[in-house]
């Protein structure tokens, strides 16, 4: 079974991966803080607010969220963790991208060469439909496949 | 998005790469948002990221990429509070040993660079760098660079002037240019309210739960307030001014509010009224019990929920004078009231550099000091990120610190009567 959906590109690319889902916005630095102060080859997320993805890998997955939420230190953040290459290699939101995750997109690819993947305007149904484990391809003009 | 000749020509490459790369990340920025022009910046800075913290490594080899280029602020700027304070704020030895090695070992490297690149004075280090004695105050209209959320909101509805909540980093590159993309909050229609919020409690309601409320309701848009003016008066004084500065410091850490309107009372709520206040606006009412069902759906994180509470910080956002001359007076008078002469638990006041020196020439401060209440100009959040510091039992009156942190939150007169030592329901 497969669903289909387009957004908007704001990273683009394809890829194939798995998808990891939080219904609730993704506080960024409390996500990532934990690993990325570590020096963690991998994110395991450290916000225990959001049962959806705590203690959950987060590097390499893509990351199927409405929005990110929490600190203004949110975009340097996403850069670090893409300059540390421990990043998740999609994010995928159902909502219009917020400024701190734009932010991040952006001084991710400017500042670290960073090929990270971000699609949003995907819409309540895809977020609603999508479940951590599905498989998703995506394609460079913004479409979503989600394949379970 | 349509850019000058100059600005092309930069993005060309004609002041060198760094410069170029600025300007792309604040070209592409502005794009996502359907921004069709950069407008210059036309008062100083304020940056969040003011902390020397391990975990946002580029942001030390942008700055010295930066200094490198030769490049400076085209507006100067203050920044967020420093994260540590061993005078005031006692640490055993392995915070110490986790602050200064693991956490913020870049702190000194970093303040450097600030310096380098266009930090206004060694003493700009506060999140409420709008306080008179502080002195970077934007005018009404004034277009900002700011990224430090509690000061955005403030800026944005307090004073009227227009900032978009920025990211660390685009608020240092937006000073630098001296220009930021116009979208969002500089705009009229991004200024309009999407949501009436009905204020009809029956006493002033508490600054920091009206906001988290609100916040957590509307998260990132626009708020007119009615009914708040009824307990506020029409009057924007010292403080009402403070009031608020915790009410939004809430909207914005609970939700992503970067600007409300107070009927009667803020600028723009006064120049324009319901003017402001879209078509199709949502209504949100809050009375006595909605303020407590927000106040009581706060999770304790605390390991042990019955822990005896071990510290109190009170300031975050920074306090105004007013608030810490009205703190010094409540601790005092509380301690005279339960006959202790010190205060029951480690008591720390915030408050901007500035504000601390003007307090520290009272009399009242050496009075506060006997109690063994300390004023500090730590930033709370940075010091309850240290993994250890994390997990003690940390109260707080701050609606912020508690949304970043473990810390418990407790209502004005509860967290004075812990500092005071009486009992507490």
């Amino acid at each position: 079974m497969e669903k289909v959906f387009k957004g908007r590109v704001i990273g683009g690319g394809e890829l194939t991966g798995t998808a990891i889902v939080s219904r609730q916005g993704v506080n960024t630095l409390a996500t990532f803080q934990s690993s990325a102060l570590k020096n963690a080859k991998q994110v395991l997320s450290s916000d225990q607010n959001n049962p959806d993805i705590y203690k959950q890998n987060l590097t390499g997955q893509i990351l199927c969220l409405p929005k990110t939420i929490g600190s203004t230190t949110g975009g340097l953040v996403i850069q670090a963790i893409c300059a540390m290459g421990i990043n998740p290699s999609a994010m995928l939101f159902s909502e219009e991208i917020d400024s701190l995750a734009a932010s991040g997109i952006i001084l991710a690819r400017n500042w670290e060469n960073s090929s990270i993947i971000a699609i949003d305007k995907l819409g309540d149904e895809f977020l609603a439909y999508v479940q951590t484990g599905d498989k998703i391809e995506i394609s460079a003009d913004g479409t979503v496949k989600v394949i379970r | 998005m349509k850019l000058t000749k100059e600005e092309q020509e930069i993005l060309n490459g004609s002041q060198g790469e760094t410069k170029a790369k600025i300007l792309r990340t604040l070209v592409e920025f502005g794009d996502v948002f359907g921004a069709d022009k950069l407008v210059p910046v036309t008062h100083d800075g304020h940056l969040v990221t003011s902390f020397g913290i391990s975990l946002i490594k580029p942001l030390f080899r942008i700055m010295d990429e930066i200094i490198d280029a030769g490049i400076k602020a085209e507006k100067p700027f203050t920044v967020d509070p420093r994260p540590i304070d061993y005078d005031n704020v006692k640490c055993t030895i392995l915070d110490k040993l986790i602050f200064s090695k693991i956490m913020y070992g870049q702190q000194k490297r970093y303040e450097e660079q600030l310096r380098k690149i266009g930090l206004k004075t060694k003493d700009s280090f506060t999140c409420t760098c709008y306080m008179d004695e502080v002195g970077n105050i934007p005018k009404y209209g004034d277009v900002l660079t700011w990224a430090e959320s509690s000061a955005v909101v403030y800026a944005n509805s307090v004073i009227g002037a227009r900032c978009n909540r920025n990211s660390g980093m685009i608020d240092l590159f937006g000073a630098i240019m001296g220009k930021v993309p116009y979208f969002g909050l500089l705009t009229d229609e991004g200024r309009q309210a999407n949501w009436i919020i009905e204020v009809k409690t029956t006493k002033k309601p508490e600054a920091q739960i009206l906001g988290s409320a609100i916040g957590l309701k509307v998260m990132e848009d626009v708020p007119y307030v009615k009914g708040l003016d009824k307990f506020l008066g029409t009057e924007l004084n010292d403080d009402v001014k403070s009031y608020l500065k915790d009410f939004g410091a809430a909207t914005a850490s609970n939700g992503a509010v970067g600007l409300y309107h107070i009927e009667n009372l803020t600028p723009e709520a006064v120049n324009y009224g319901e003017q402001l206040i879209n078509k199709n606006a949502k209504v949100y009412v809050i009375d006595d019990e909605e303020l407590e069902r927000v106040y009581k759906s706060y999770p304790v994180l605390w390991k042990n929920k019955e822990a005896k509470p071990e510290r109190a910080f009170i300031g975050c956002p920074h306090l105004s004078y007013n608030q810490l001359v009205n703190w010094a007076n409540n601790i005092i008078a509380g301690l005279q009231e339960t006959g202790r002469k010190k205060v029951a638990l480690t008591t720390i006041l915030t408050t901007s550099p500035q504000v601390r020196q003007k307090f520290e020439q009272t009399d009242l401060y050496k009075q506060l000091v006997k109690t063994g209440a300390k004023v500090s100009s730590i930033c709370p959040l940075m010091y309850t990120n240290n993994p250890i510091a994390g997990k003690k039992p940390i109260l707080t009156s701050s609606n912020k610190l508690r949304t970043y942190s473990k810390a418990r939150y407790l209502k004005d007169e509860d967290i004075l009567n812990v500092i005071v030592g009486k009992e507490v329901k």
